[in-house]
């Protein structure tokens, strides 16, 4: 079974459920073996100050072709079943969810391998932007020159 | 012309989300930045910012990337999702 690319991402406010989300990667799928799921949270620290909120922006169009773009090379590189991607946009608390990642293969190592690439290259490749609210005040994160490094690995 | 579009830190600096430009003597993308810059003091400084990233029609490109009429072309901050 395939499944086409508009399904395998989806860029929303709403929470997402990772129960239905592994349902969905694991439904009629008899012949993949693995599932690994990443989710991504908001921490309640960042750089030693205390965050409240997280509020994220992004390039709509530009957002979807890139992780479209990520999830075609991971696929050329490995042997997938299905690949799905999750970015919430908007205001988000401690806690929330902001991002998941899920990939199914046959066997583990290309799962594995798979999940982070997609997470690595989503880093410093889809145009998202997080704005920081902290008790210091309002600040737009800063990008990390260790995920620059992470994506460069592959 | 083309259209201009500016995201997160960039667009607050700036106080502009988009804009139409003449691209009649304009070739590449740094052309593009060079004329964004020579719009006041203000967009000099800020496209002075050597980290900022550039697309053309939602995918990311260089400075040398040549661009057309009823391109939409981008600048914004490095990434920072997931």
């Amino acid at each position: 079974m395939t499944t086409n690319s508009t399904s395998e991402i989806s860029i929303q406010t709403a929470d997402f459920n990772l129960a239905d989300e592994v349902a969905l990667l694991e439904r009629d799928n008899a012949i993949d073996g693995a599932v690994v799921t990443f989710t991504g949270r908001v921490r309640n620290k960042n750089e030693g100050n205390n965050v409240t909120s997280l509020t994220l922006e992004h390039y709509s169009g530009m957002t979807e072709k890139s992780l479209a773009k990520i999830i075609s090379t991971a696929k050329s590189r490995w042997q997938l079943g299905r690949v799905k991607v999750i970015h919430r946009i908007g205001e988000l608390f401690i806690g929330e969810q902001i991002v998941f990642v899920g990939v199914t293969s046959r066997h583990r190592q290309d799962a594995f391998a798979a999940n982070e690439f997609i997470m690595d290259y989503l880093k410093v490749q889809a145009p998202f932007w997080k704005k920081e609210s902290t008790e210091q005040g309002n600040n737009w994160l800063d990008a990390k020159s260790s995920d620059k490094s992470k994506a460069a690995k592959w | 012309m083309i259209k201009v579009v500016f995201f997160a830190a960039l667009r607050e600096q700036l106080d502009c989300s988009e804009l139409s430009l003449n691209c009649d003597n304009l070739t590449t993308v740094a052309d593009v930045k060079a004329q964004l810059a020579s719009k006041n003091e203000q967009w000099q400084q800020v496209f002075a910012n050597s980290s900022l990233l550039s697309a053309v029609n939602h995918d990311m490109v260089n400075g040398d990337q040549v661009i057309k009429s009823g391109d939409e072309v981008a600048f914004f901050p490095p990434v920072t999702g997931g």
